[in-house]
């Protein structure tokens, strides 16, 4: 199988701070890894730096390439997809607009109309509401458009910032839902970081513990689930 | 009567061009979300290349399109070699930026071409249609092509892909970064563009009100009101706009305030609507939940 990304020594700043010391990770081909962590352990700012969205410094590989100097736009055309936090919808526009954005990178047409249906078929919510602004879409529905918005790129692996923030529970079982069914059906790989722990140990095969901007422990996940010490010290449950 | 529906067609014509340079100030904010001082400058520059390509012998339209063409990559390179460095720069440092633009396009249009003014011909001819001294070819030409520039710019911005990543990276640049747009070049695109728009403008107001380095002056404050009656963020309500203050200051000036205080009513509809309907008449209010 091997590695789809493979982090090497990443660190991260935001100006001189520094949120990130020398993470190392990897997601494996087809896999779901989870990175965990209290508030400010650093997850978002990960993310944001394996995207290049952040000063960083370290090596990734996508799928063997190296990725570490290449600007985001580049990493997203070559199939990364970022769900980033608080949504990013472009609030302006129509649900239809939002998704259809993905048509100035692709260059198959064709495709890209038919992950459309797709889209649609994991989330029949947004096609109801096709036409309307994105911005007055309910927060449950703004998140499965971001995540509806980075399929229709095509990708290979999804980074996706806490998709549970901020929902009721029955949506966010809705989105963990149509996660899993798009991790097994489309072969999407997906790295994602959640404060909600339990929900995300269900979904992930690996983990990562970050504490303070490092990697404190990392494994399989049935190894952090049934590890009742190592969940109460950093999961909280 | 006559004098009245003269006064309204006079408007129309006066109001085609502000809508004119409504547009360009439109397509600025639609795509970068910032208010370019410099848009009446920098059309008038583009319209003494015009003049002087058409000085040297070049047939009126082969000097239109040039020029067009010429605005659209000094606009695309001032968004790239001025513009970029200011990237993450406060908005008040892009403020002053555009007014040293501004005066710094009005300085070199001096230095280059000197003050005096100079007659621009124009491509359409002053040819009577009622019989009466009412409507004539070159109003119908100047409302022609800003209606024109609107039908494309709708057509661009509506229904292709790139308007649309255009109008996404405005919003949302890092958003849209996420979605593979290459927001750098969307904005330099927007620059390219306005700056298109503005020449256009400039090429039908110069044989209205003559050429020469301030003739953009007074124009682009009616431009701006025109932007801000329509919506800043609708290229649909800036024409409509544009008509809107033609055709009001126009008989208002002849009927009520005076030809003198045409400016100040211009002036007094900006601070009005930003008082009253800050959205514009025709802009959209972005919803949003929050």
């Amino acid at each position: 199988m091997g590695a789809i990304l493979e982090a090497k020594g990443v660190s991260a700043w935001y100006g001189l701070i520094q949120a990130v010391t020398e993470v190392d990770l990897q997601v494996e081909q087809g896999g779901v890894t989870a990175l965990l962590g209290a508030n400010g352990a650093g997850k978002t700012t990960t993310l944001r730096a394996l995207c290049n969205m952040v000063r960083r410094s370290g090596t990734t590989t996508f799928d063997g390439v190296d990725i570490s100097r290449r600007s985001t736009e580049d990493i997203v055309r070559m199939g990364v997809a970022h769900v980033p936090e608080g949504r990013g919808t472009f609030v302006a526009l129509t649900v239809e607009e939002n998704l259809k954005l993905a048509f100035h990178t692709r260059r198959d047409r064709a495709a890209a109309m038919r992950d459309m249906d797709l889209v649609f078929d994991y989330f029949p919510r947004l096609k109801e509401r096709i036409r309307q602004q994105a911005g007055t879409l309910s927060g449950g529905e703004q998140q499965m458009l971001a995540i509806a918005r980075a399929l229709m790129l095509a990708p290979r692996l999804m980074l996706l910032d806490e998709p549970s923030f901020g929902l009721a529970p029955l949506i966010v079982q809705e989105i963990f839902r149509i996660l899993r069914q798009i991790n097994r059906d489309a072969k999407v790989s997906m790295l994602i970081v959640e404060q909600n722990a339990a929900l995300a140990l269900e979904l992930a095969d690996q983990v990562y513990l970050l504490e303070t901007g490092s990697v404190v422990t990392s494994g399989p996940s049935d190894m952090v689930r049934n590890d009742e010490a190592l969940r109460k010290a950093y999961l909280g449950y | 009567m006559e004098f009245f529906i003269q006064q309204v067609v006079a408007g129309l014509t006066s109001g085609a061009i502000y809508a004119c340079v409504a547009l360009g100030l439109v397509m600025i904010f639609v795509s970068t979300d910032h208010i370019n001082f410099a848009q009446g400058e920098m059309a008038m520059f583009a319209t003494y290349i015009a003049w002087a390509l058409i000085d040297a012998g070049v047939p009126y339209w082969i000097a239109f399109g040039s020029t067009i063409l010429i605005a659209f990559v000094g606009g695309l390179l001032i968004q790239r070699f001025i513009l970029k460095p200011l990237e993450n720069a406060p908005v008040l440092a892009l403020v002053v930026c555009f007014i040293a633009l501004l005066s710094i396009f009005n300085a070199m249009a001096g230095m280059i071409w000197s003050y005096t003014i100079k007659p621009f011909p124009s491509p359409f001819p002053a040819l009577d249609l009622t019989g009466h001294g009412l409507v004539n070819v070159r109003q119908l030409g100047v409302v022609g092509v800003t209606l024109i520039m609107l039908g494309i710019l709708t057509v661009f911005f509506r229904y292709t892909t790139l308007g649309l990543a255009m109008r996404a990276a405005a919003q949302n640049a890092s958003s849209a970064r996420l979605m593979g747009v290459r927001v750098s070049w969307m904005l330099a695109l927007g620059w390219g563009l306005a700056a298109a728009i503005g020449a256009t403008a400039g090429m039908l107001v110069a044989p209205l009100v003559f050429l020469d380095p301030n003739m953009m002056t007074g124009i682009l404050v009616y431009g701006f009101a025109a932007a801000l009656v329509g919506g800043i963020a609708n290229p649909a309500g800036a024409v409509l706009g544009g008509f809107i203050v033609g055709v009001l200051e126009n008989l208002v000036g002849s009927y009520v305030i005076g030809n003198e205080l045409k400016l100040t009513f211009a002036l007094a509809m900006v601070v009005g609507v930003l008082l009253f309907k800050p959205a514009g008449l025709f802009g959209r209010v972005i919803v949003k939940r929050v």
